[in-house]
């Protein structure tokens, strides 16, 4: 993109996004703020909580938006985010899937909803404090390793790579930091955050069941055995070992697993660790940060963010992914987002974990 | 530049800012006995006198506040107090569907907290309080209702309220009625002795005063309990070191309103008929809001729906022309709620969310008008794509 290009920044009110915005100014971009008020409760702040969208983080944003010098606006994406992100992941895991919803936030609100909005009001491009390179249309990690962040960008398709900006993937979190003091931006020391923003007590099990209700069950063994029990399948996660509550020990004495989480039925299945490896991964919603693959790609893959990558061969099958691993890995958990990288370098695709195949060949 | 939001605020006068700047360098409490004290006590009663002259009451009438939202505070809040006191089953408090949030929350508040029954009065479609439905709530039970307030005309819409009618139905049962002029004061004849409110509240910044000067116009014998306790410099009734600097402007600025108010209502009518105009040329399918009727809204006021569009888009590429109108209420977070005004007048959420309020004021011109006249057709046009896409949700 040349320079004078109309750019939206999404200004969360924390200071990777506030820098971004910084940045993109700096190129001579005609940049505007946007805050995205996202949850259908600003008060939240009241009970001291941090999440992305309180009411002090709005505040946050417009005082970097006044430093920086650009146009400041809050959009109420309430609704847009509550239909798909909160209520996509209490399906998810409803489901006894595992989902990630920065990743469903940029997907369907950052570089959908509001992308959309912004290109009809005239913008080109929307710019985020994400930590990823975009280079000739491509995406590619960022330089900081601990910080980056193309696991949850993996999901957005060419067209929507078209109209993204993304300032700080050349840098490291902590010369962000120092650029955001050095620009007098007051959220320079402001602490990161981890947790999911609509869950910010960061109490996910507590949170699902006060939605989910209760919906106790049994905690079975590969052989079907009951093993213990739960007050909600959904709580749990495919490779989990704390929090069973197993009332019956191993036969062997060695530590289990959740190998599967079926709401429906009600059951959690555990299992010794090497039930837990897979080889073959299928996935479906196949996204493309490029041209769709022909054949088979040999990449590495990576399963959940943050996560280790693997050497992989992907191959599309109509509207099903299928990721066969050099090496059985350990713990995956359908929902998450596989994504594919050329070189563990540049992003090719992602697809959501759909179902996995053990080691042996069996479904897990 | 069009500044088209004077009902959010309004450029102070020349003459109180001479008013206001000649008392900011000046030492003495107006309180203090001594000369200094006695000089700014002066400007402070000067200032009352002026007021007072202005909004045609007495002197002892005026109770100085920090503003539009505390003098309200007071009123409702006040008013509601004392007369419980007097006697205990005056719990109803009667208030326009389409109040200012400063009287709403106070009501609300009384509600949640003191044990209040608020009465939302319904509004007509053009935002006018509904007379027969204030006569039928009095009339249910007369000896239950704590008072009557609503807005001498509304800040979004404009509308202009049935005062007299409104009073001389609370004064049968002898039920006292407050009214908030804060946008009438500058641009209508407001008059507190002859309207026989009880209490009427004036803010400085919206007539070319300071921000953070107001005042409840309190009749004499009308009992009100303070919301604020301390020095009680205010009969008693308020609290607070006077500001005679703010006070010495915010007079200044009524009395230089009041000399040329029904010429300026004239003025500012007249632009406002042809802002209308060339809106509704530009955008045919714009819907105007409150009163069609010119007489029966603030000459300065125009409201408008415009189908399909975001108050919130519309106001950002607005903004970006350099024209600055308002969505009508914003809330804390930014975040524009729908009008409860509009919503009051039987508008869907959607109607709601999709309108501007542009309001003139004493440096509006001609030029402000063609500036609108030439953005709003293309912004509208853009708001609507952005409209389409912000419904078209994955
Ligand atoms: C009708 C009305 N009442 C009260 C207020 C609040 O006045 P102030 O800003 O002086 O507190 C306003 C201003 O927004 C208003 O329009």
């Amino acid at each position: 993109m040349g320079t004078n290009v109309r750019v939206l920044a999404a200004m969360s009110g924390g200071v990777d996004s506030a820098v971004a915005a910084a940045r993109a100014a700096d190129a001579g971009h005609d940049v505007t703020g946007v805050h995205l008020a996202l949850s259908r409760n600003p008060q939240s702040y009241r009970s001291g909580a941090r999440g992305c969208c309180t009411l002090e983080d709005a505040r946050d944003a417009r005082r970097a938006a006044d430093v920086i010098g650009i146009p400041f606006y809050v959009w109420d994406m309430a609704e847009q985010f509550h239909t798909s992100v909160v209520d996509d992941f209490l399906d998810e895991y409803a489901a006894g899937r595992t989902p990630n919803p920065c990743l469903r936030c940029n997907e369907r609100i950052k570089f959908a909803a509001v992308l959309d909005k912004a290109v009809a009001l005239g913008f080109d491009a929307v710019c985020t404090g994400h930590y990823a390179i975009l280079r000739d249309g491509a995406l590619y990690r960022a330089v900081d390793d601990g910080k980056d962040q193309s696991y949850v960008l993996g999901v957005l398709t060419a067209e929507q790579l078209a109209h993204a900006m993304f300032p700080l993937g050349d840098t490291r979190k902590a010369d962000v930091r120092a650029e955001a003091s050095r620009r007098g931006l007051a959220v320079a020391d402001k602490p990161d955050s981890h947790d999911i923003c609509f869950i910010p007590s960061g109490d996910t099990a507590g949170w699902l069941v006060d939605r989910l209700g209760c919906a106790p069950g049994d905690v079975v063994d590969e052989s079907g055995a009951v093993v213990g029990g739960h007050d909600g399948a959904y709580a749990f996660t495919v490779g989990q070992r704390r929090g069973l509550g197993l009332t019956r020990p191993a036969p062997d004495g060695r530590p289990r697993y959740v190998l599967a989480v079926r709401p429906v039925e009600r059951t959690v299945t555990v299992g010794p660790r090497e039930a837990l490896r897979v080889d073959r991964i299928v996935g479906v919603r196949p996204r493309w940060a490029g041209r769709p693959p022909v054949d088979a790609v040999r990449c590495r893959a990576q399963l959940r963010a943050h996560g280790e990558v693997h050497r992989a061969v992907a191959e599309l099958d109509g509207d099903e992914l299928t990721v066969s691993l050099d090496a059985p890995v350990e713990g995956v958990a359908p929902g998450q987002a596989v994504v594919l990288y050329a070189d563990d370098e540049r992003v090719i695709g992602s697809a959501t974990i759909d179902r996995t195949y053990r080691a042996a060949g069996m479904s897990v | 530049m069009a500044y088209l939001d004077h009902a959010a605020t309004t450029p102070m006068l020349p003459a109180a800012i001479a008013a206001t700047t000649a008392e900011l360098g000046r030492v003495g409490n107006p309180s203090s006995l001594h000369t200094p004290g006695r000089a700014a006590r002066r400007v402070v009663e000067e200032s009352r006198e002026a007021l007072a002259e202005g909004v045609g009451a007495r002197p002892g009438e005026v109770v100085f506040t920090s503003g539009g939202t505390e003098a309200d505070n007071l009123a409702v809040k006040g008013l509601y107090w004392s007369r419980v006191a007097a006697d205990g089953r005056r719990r109803r408090v009667l208030v326009g569907a389409g109040e200012h949030h400063a009287v709403l929350d106070a009501a609300a508040w009384l509600s949640r907290e003191q044990g209040a029954q608020v009465e939302p009065l319904p509004l007509d479609a053009v935002g006018r309080v509904r007379l027969d439905a204030l006569a039928e709530s009095l009339a249910r039970d007369p000896g239950d209702v704590a008072l009557v307030s609503v807005l001498w005309a509304n800040n979004e819409v404009g509308t202009i309220q049935p005062v007299a009618e409104i009073v001389e139905l609370a004064h049968a049962y002898g039920i006292p009625v407050h009214s908030d002029a804060v946008q009438a004061a500058g641009q209508l004849d407001v008059r507190f002795a002859t309207s026989g409110l009880d209490a009427l509240t004036l803010t400085g910044h919206k007539i070319g005063g300071p921000v953070g000067a107001g005042a409840l116009v309190l009749r004499r014998d009308a009992d009100v309990t303070p919301v604020l306790h301390g020095g009680g410099q205010e009969r008693d009734v308020r609290s607070g070191t006077l500001d005679a600097a703010a006070y010495a402007g915010f007079a200044a600025a009524l009395t230089e309103v009041v000399a040329g108010r029904a010429d300026e209502a004239v003025r500012l009518a007249g632009l406002r008929d042809e802002l209308v105009r060339r809106v509704l040329d530009a955008v045919p399918d714009a819907e105007l809001n409150g009163d069609p009727d010119p007489a029966g809204r603030l000459p300065g006021n125009a409201h408008f729906s415009f189908p399909g569009c975001e108050g919130d888009s519309l106001l950002l590429l607005l903004d970006a022309r350099d024209v600055f109108c308002s969505t009508g209420s914003a809330c804390s977070a930014g975040v524009a709620e729908p009008s409860h005004v509009l919503l009051a007048m039987g508008a869907s959420e959607e109607r709601a969310r999709g309108s501007l309020r542009f309001s003139l004021g004493h440096t509006s011109t001609e030029a402000d008008v063609d500036a609108l006249a030439e953005a709003i057709g293309p912004a509208v046009e853009r708001a609507s794509r952005a409209g389409v896409a912000a419904h078209r949700v994955s």
